[in-house]
């Protein structure tokens, strides 16, 4: 393959203590890629993702995002990233439309720009009727599709997304997952973690962590084959059943 | 600065729109500026005093009737038995019992002297401490008189006596309120500062934005100016009505020192405060943990400055602890511009301390902050 690499991981670790969180992974990502990042609660999943964006400092191993060093130049990391963590973490006390204003505001949007971002968004997300109203008002599947389509604001080359659709109904996953594909369409590469089997479906590729290390890694049709599985939940019994530390 | 301006108007949104801090913000100050210094007076009066009488002579009364008149004292209980009075104080009715002997009148007639007895309940002691001196001076008052009285009607010659006069400079009528409020202002901006500016920046913590925008490029000195820059101003806010409101409206406190030197101060604490605050924030994961801690710190900072007590008096530790207190500075600049009229040569040291503090606790918080664990 000679497509181009925007996540690169090369035995990256991270130790809290004696504590091997994250142990020796190594992987590349492509762009336009769906990639799934799939693991038992506690497999390390967070904590890799964490590194990824900046967030934390790995122990050792190195890793490249969008070209540059986690270590050095975190800061280029968070203009080419958008995150959405496991929390929802938009402000609460802030309406739609402020919400954003502010994070459009931030990532350095131009005014003209930030008018129409607001504007097509609040369209798509057919929030129209509620860009006053407080985000905490807004039901969770309404809030984690604004949060999503916040983080991507700036158009970003990568977007990692955790839990993304953790306690939403199917239907409104549903919804979510067209989001994600609009900005597959647009160029965006899309690194997501998950606990809905059906959603790994959705993955061009996935990873499956176990202990803190990659247990298996493919498209998941391939991964079925090579564990002789009928669907992704038995693969992920499988592999998952061999967990020492949860 | 565009990002700057994003965070400001974020930050100001949010404060105005939260329901339980801004009460907290506005009213509180002003309520507590009106109730403190009403309590925090040191003017003892109603002082309870049990008379003994064993003489019930004329001179016994107009004794009594001195006493009374004076306006510090309450007599409480009037009879001819020490026990009866003793009780009183045993009861902790009484704070002081007076003892006149018998044969007061007789004896001070002819041989020009008696005594009489103090007791004093010193379980308060401000109260039995002034209120024994305000009995003694006036028994010795008293004693003058008659002492003129019986000399002149032995028209002996005129009696020699040295009279002390005092005046006292700045606070001239003694009112602990003009001591008191401008002091309590600086108390009310530390609080703005420590408590407010901590408690928001740890409540993202808690809430979990912050790490949505430590994954933003927002520079990490642009996010501590967007927290700093709407608490300093609610400072500068609430000092001012405090000060042009309430201190000369309700205490008719008007400053004699220069308002842009007071104003200079005031902005260069606030910093100093707010990096206090934005310092516990950078150690404390939940609101809890920064309350508990900022209020520890409220604490010295409240008791040893200066406020209540005076620092000459502290122990030497206690004095070293109370130098360490950016409060014990403001607190003296107050009262030494609002009521000396103290010009910026005189408190240039304070300057100068104050100026260190904002440096100190400002950089050791922007070093401590991290976007990356």
């Amino acid at each position: 393959m000679s497509r181009e690499v925007v996540i690169h991981t090369n035995q990256l670790t991270k130790q809290f203590g004696d504590f091997t969180a994250v142990d020796a992974i190594s992987f590349d990502v492509y762009k336009g890629e769906i990639f799934g990042f799939l693991g038992a609660n506690g497999a390390g999943k967070t904590t890799a993702m964490r590194m990824l964006c900046g967030l934390s400092t790995p122990t050792s191993g190195e890793a490249r995002i969008a070209g540059y060093d986690v270590y050095r130049e975190t800061e280029k990391i968070k203009m080419h990233i958008g995150y959405m963590s496991q929390k929802f973490s938009l402000y609460e006390d802030l309406t739609v439309g402020e919400n954003i204003r502010f994070f459009g505001g931030i990532y350095g949007l131009s005014d003209q720009a930030l008018k129409e971002k607001s504007r097509s968004l609040i369209d798509s997300l057919g929030l129209k009727k509620h860009q006053n109203s407080l985000v905490a008002s807004l039901p969770l599947g309404w809030k984690q599709k604004l949060a999503f389509s916040v983080a991507v604001i700036h158009e970003p080359s990568i977007v990692f997304l955790d839990e993304p659709t953790g306690g939403v109904d199917p239907i409104t996953r549903r919804q979510f997952w067209d989001l994600i594909y609009d900005a597959v369409d647009r160029g965006i590469t899309v690194f997501v973690t998950t606990h809905y089997m059906d959603e790994a479906e959705y993955c061009n590729r996935i990873s499956m962590m176990v202990d803190g290390v990659i247990a298996a890694m493919d498209s998941p049709g391939n991964l079925k084959v090579q564990f002789n599985a009928a669907s992704m939940d038995d693969v992920f019994y499988d592999l998952a059943r061999a967990a020492k530390r949860s | 600065m565009r990002t700057l301006k994003f965070l400001l108007i974020k930050e100001f949104k949010q404060i105005f729109r939260n329901k339980a801090l801004l009460p907290m913000i506005f009213a509180l100050p002003i309520i507590q500026l009106l109730i403190i210094p009403l309590a925090a007076d040191y003017e003892i009066k109603n002082i309870n005093i049990a008379v003994v009488d064993h003489d019930h002579s004329g001179y016994a009364a107009d004794l009594i009737a001195k006493i009374t008149a004076s306006g510090y004292f309450r007599l409480l209980d009037y009879s001819d038995s020490f026990e009866s009075a003793y009780r009183q104080m045993e009861a902790d009715e009484a704070d002081l019992i007076l003892e006149i002997p018998q044969d007061f009148e007789k004896e001070l007639v002819i041989t020009g002297q008696q005594k009489v007895f103090i007791a004093v309940n010193a379980i308060n002691g401000v109260k039995g401490s002034l209120g024994s001196n305000y009995l003694n001076n006036i028994i010795s008052d008293f004693n003058q008189g008659i002492t003129a009285e019986l000399m002149q009607a032995s028209s002996a010659g005129p009696m020699k006596k040295i009279e002390i006069t005092s005046l006292n400079w700045y606070n001239p009528y003694l009112n602990y309120q003009v001591f008191m409020v401008p002091g309590i202002l600086v108390l009310l901006v530390t609080m703005v500062g420590a408590y407010m500016c901590s408690l928001n920046i740890v409540k993202e913590k808690e809430v979990g934005t912050i790490e949505q925008i430590n994954v933003t490029p927002i520079r990490k000195h642009h996010y501590i100016l967007g927290k700093l820059i709407p608490f300093w101003i609610i400072g500068m806010f609430l000092f001012t009505v405090g000060f042009f409101v309430i201190a000369r409206l309700v205490y008719g406190i008007i400053p004699l020192g220069n308002l842009f030197v007071l104003y200079g101060f005031l902005a260069l604490y606030l910093i100093a405060m707010l990096g206090f605050g934005l310092l516990i924030s950078t150690y404390s994961q939940t609101q809890q943990q920064a309350m508990s801690v900022v209020f520890f710190f409220m604490m010295i900072f409240v008791l040893m400055s200066g406020l209540f007590t005076s620092i000459d008096s502290m122990p030497d530790w206690a004095q070293l602890v109370a130098y360490c207190n950016p409060a014990t500075y403001f607190i003296e600049v107050m009262r030494m511009v609002v009521l000396k009229g103290s010009q910026l040569s005189d408190i240039r040291l304070h300057f100068a301390v104050v100026t260190g503090f904002a440096l100190l606790f400002n950089s050791w918080a922007i070093i401590n902050y991290r976007k990356t664990s």
